[in-house]
């Protein structure tokens, strides 16, 4: 599914990554854990194409294709998903009519039907069930007044909508309560299928007790320094992250 | 970032579609303006001596006067010695029919989009269009349907003739001739517009729509608009503009005026879209314009909608006085700058009458280093008894070399009034554009959705097929080459 090797990156000539190797077969579900400003969302906002991020070295390839070399929205319709740690407001757009527009320009581009409003309502309600959101967040504009919480469910709305290959979620555990949790990794869990993969991008690892990980990678200083399993998850909680980091750098 | 606001700026850089030009023998008078100009206008159109008196009266009070300079906009001086005040294309005889016309200018409206056939139309939109090329009307279809209905829609060089009467009454009605420096001018040169009479009682049974497209160069269109609402009568209008590409500037000083008597309701929409100039500010359409509505009776109504996105520069307040009680005045406007266009538009609404309601809805749109200021004025007179008045004015900008300003003007002599004004100013930003890009959809597909999203509350005022138009209007100023 997705295959990166030896990638650098780089924001205002400053280096942030500094060599990710890491590979995700279809259907698994890896976890990126590492402490604040080591890198996670640059990686993951590399990953989505931002432009502000320079990629200085390394490669990237999604399902057989060369990721850096597609603009942001070809990435998104060949089923790349990112749900933003800090999701944007759109004022004056509704959320019904942004994901009107985003669904029916990834269909065209799979060639398929667009959806009109009645079939598009359809599949809204319904997903929207699944993630607990009441409706009228449907009609409010994107992200305007949302809480923190409720900006995170909407993300994995879209996701649900969406059903992407590969989502990368960055940090939507953080700022949730239990139940939204809760509400969130079911939504996740239910797109788990053999053909999907998930990067989830996370701080603590209270997620991957109700997301439980193939993968889980540290990441420091711009470079993955230790994978393993989910017990590593664990060990991470009870010795911190500067355990791996005096490993590491022991090594 | 550098490159982010490089892409933002090529992402608005767009294509003037209507800036051709049409090749066809004109009358025009030389340039320059005096007593005698005054009279060969008038006397062109055979004008009663009434019209010539009001003329020249105009003319005396305009020498007078000087230009205003209170507005947020800056250019060079105007040369009104320069520029010819009549310029019509020749026609041999009057017209009794679209066949006389010249062929070339049915092929200009067309290109335009402005269906003058009334074949064509009959199987379309029920618009009938007034088209006024340069200084002259060419022709007023739909005049059979319209008169059935009692309604009175022609050139006002025609109404002058047929109804002078009404043209006495209400001319500077609304406008005085020495209203303001470009008002006067107007009165003093305009050589043509639009006339509309609706009958007590009547709903007029189509949209009425002028058309004005300045052609000649080195001329300035003063084309002056009269529509008179009779009681209980109701009457929604369009007007639509363009002109060619031109590296000079033109001129274009229109007034507007509109009565609505009792109980009469006029909706007045506008998507202008005369030359902005190019990317490097060169060229353009200058656009001081007059445009006021009296709601004379109890429970009158008058509506302006404005979608403003071409001129260099725009100077333009449309305005209703509200004399009769319970009566309504609405001012829904979208104004765009791109490039080095600059718009100083607004409205004002006079409270007079009681329990007198005004609604402004202003959102302005600056991008590349357009500069777009709203300058609004709501007077509550004493014995204007609880008036209410609500304004909201937003500005979306693009890019980091524009600019928005906000003008908000509040006289309020009676306690009962209750008057809200309302303002934001929000910014397209990178992240939005990569957010909705993440989602599928392409950076132009994106702009254009956040500004629809921020224009619609006024879109939703216009008549269904205008809305479309300035939907799509909007997206090519936008746009780039895109659409
Ligand atoms: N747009 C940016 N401009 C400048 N520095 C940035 C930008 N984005 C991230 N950084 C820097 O890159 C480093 C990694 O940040 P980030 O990837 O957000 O870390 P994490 O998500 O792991 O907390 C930090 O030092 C941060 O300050
Ligand atoms: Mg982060």
């Amino acid at each position: 599914m997705l295959s990166v090797r030896n990638l650098h990156a780089a924001v205002e000539g400053k280096a942030i990554l500094n060599g990710i190797n890491l590979e995700i077969g279809p259907g698994q579900v890896h976890a990126i854990m590492g402490p604040n400003g080591s890198g996670k969302s640059t990686l993951a906002n590399v990953l989505a194409g931002r432009d502000h991020f320079e990629v200085t070295a390394g490669e990237v390839e999604f399902r057989g294709w060369d990721l850096l070399e597609m603009e942001p929205e070809i990435r998104a319709r060949e089923g790349l998903f990112l749900a933003f740690q800090y999701p944007v407001e759109i004022p004056g757009v509704s959320n019904l009519h942004m994901l009107k527009a985003a669904v029916n320009a990834v269909r065209r581009h799979r060639g398929e039907e667009e959806l009109n409003a009645m079939e598009f309502l359809k599949l809204i309600k319904q997903k929207a069930a699944l993630v607990e959101m009441r409706q009228e967040f449907l009609y409010r504009s994107v992200n305007e007044g949302f809480s923190g919480g409720e900006k995170k469910r909407n993300e994995i709305l879209q996701m649900a909508m969406f059903e992407p290959r590969l989502s990368v979620l960055d940090e939507t555990d953080s700022g949730l309560d239990i139940d939204a949790l809760k509400i969130v990794a079911q939504g996740v869990n239910s797109l788990r299928s053999s053909d999907r993969s998930i990067l989830l991008v996370t701080h603590y690892q209270r997620l991957l007790d109700y997301i439980v990980p193939d993968f889980v990678h540290v990441l420091a200083h711009g470079k993955i320094i230790r994978s393993g399993d989910k017990d590593l998850a664990l060990e991470l909680e009870r010795k911190g992250y500067s355990w791996v980091e005096d490993h590491a750098g022991a090594a | 970032m550098q490159g982010t606001e490089k892409d933002l700026t090529a992402l608005v850089q767009r294509e003037y579609k209507e800036g051709f030009t049409t090749d066809i023998e004109a009358d025009t008078l030389p340039p320059g303006l005096d007593e005698e100009v005054i009279r060969t206008i008038s006397g062109k159109k055979a004008e009663p001596d009434f019209l010539l008196e009001w003329r020249l009266m105009a003319y005396r009070r305009w020498l007078e006067m000087k230009e205003p300079d209170w507005a947020q906009l800056h250019y060079p001086k105007i040369d009104l010695q320069d520029i010819s005040y009549y310029s019509a294309p020749k026609q041999k005889k009057l017209l009794d029919s679209l066949d006389e016309v010249d062929p070339k200018l049915l092929e200009t409206y067309e290109k335009l989009g402005i269906p003058l056939e009334e074949q064509k139309m009959l199987a379309g939109v029920r618009v009938a269009v007034d088209a006024v090329f340069d200084s002259v009307s060419v022709a007023t279809t739909f005049k059979k349907t319209l008169s059935e209905a009692g309604v009175i829609f022609c050139p006002l060089s025609e109404a002058v003739k047929d109804c002078p009467e009404l043209v006495h009454k209400y001319l500077g009605s609304v406008v005085p001739a020495g209203d303001n420096y470009f008002a006067a001018l107007n009165s003093a040169v305009f050589s043509e517009g639009s006339f509309v009479y609706i009958p007590p009682g009547v709903r007029c049974p189509m949209e009425l729509s002028t058309y004005f497209r300045i052609n000649a160069m080195n001329t300035g269109q003063f084309e002056r608009t009269l529509i008179i609402a009779d009681e209980d009568s109701h009457v929604s209008y369009l007007e639509g503009c363009t002109a060619p590409m031109r590296d000079e500037n033109q001129l274009h000083a229109a007034v507007v005026e509109l009565v609505a008597l009792k109980g009469a309701e006029i909706k007045y929409s506008t998507v202008q879209n005369w030359y902005p100039g190019d990317e490097n500010g060169r060229g353009g359409i200058y656009n001081f314009v007059t445009k006021r509505g009296a709601c004379k009776g109890k429970r009158a109504k008058i509506s302006w909608t404005q979608v403003e996105t071409g001129s260099a520069i725009t100077w333009k307040y449309p305005s209703v006085v509200l004399e009769g009680d319970d009566s309504i005045g609405e001012f829904y406007s979208v104004a765009l700058t791109n490039n080095y266009q600059q718009a100083d538009t607004g409205t004002k609404m006079v409270h007079i009458g009681k329990n007198a309601r005004s609604t402004i809805i202003s959102k302005g749109i600056s991008a590349g280093h357009g500069q777009n200021s709203y300058r609004g004025l709501v007077k509550v007179l004493k014995g204007a008894e609880k008036a209410r008045n609500y304004s909201q004015c937003d500005s979306l900008l693009m890019g980091s070399t524009c600019g928005a300003h906000t003008f908000p003007y509040v006289e309020v002599r009676n306690p009962t009034a209750v008057v809200e004004h309302e303002a934001t100013t929000s910014r397209i930003g990178e992240d939005q554009l990569f957010y909705c890009r993440q989602r599928g959809l392409s950076e132009e597909e994106a702009v254009s959705m956040i500004v629809n999203g921020f224009c619609k509350e006024v879109f939703k005022e216009l008549p269904m097929e205008f809305a479309v138009e300035a939907q799509k209007l909007l997206g090519i100023s936008l746009e780039g080459s895109v659409g």
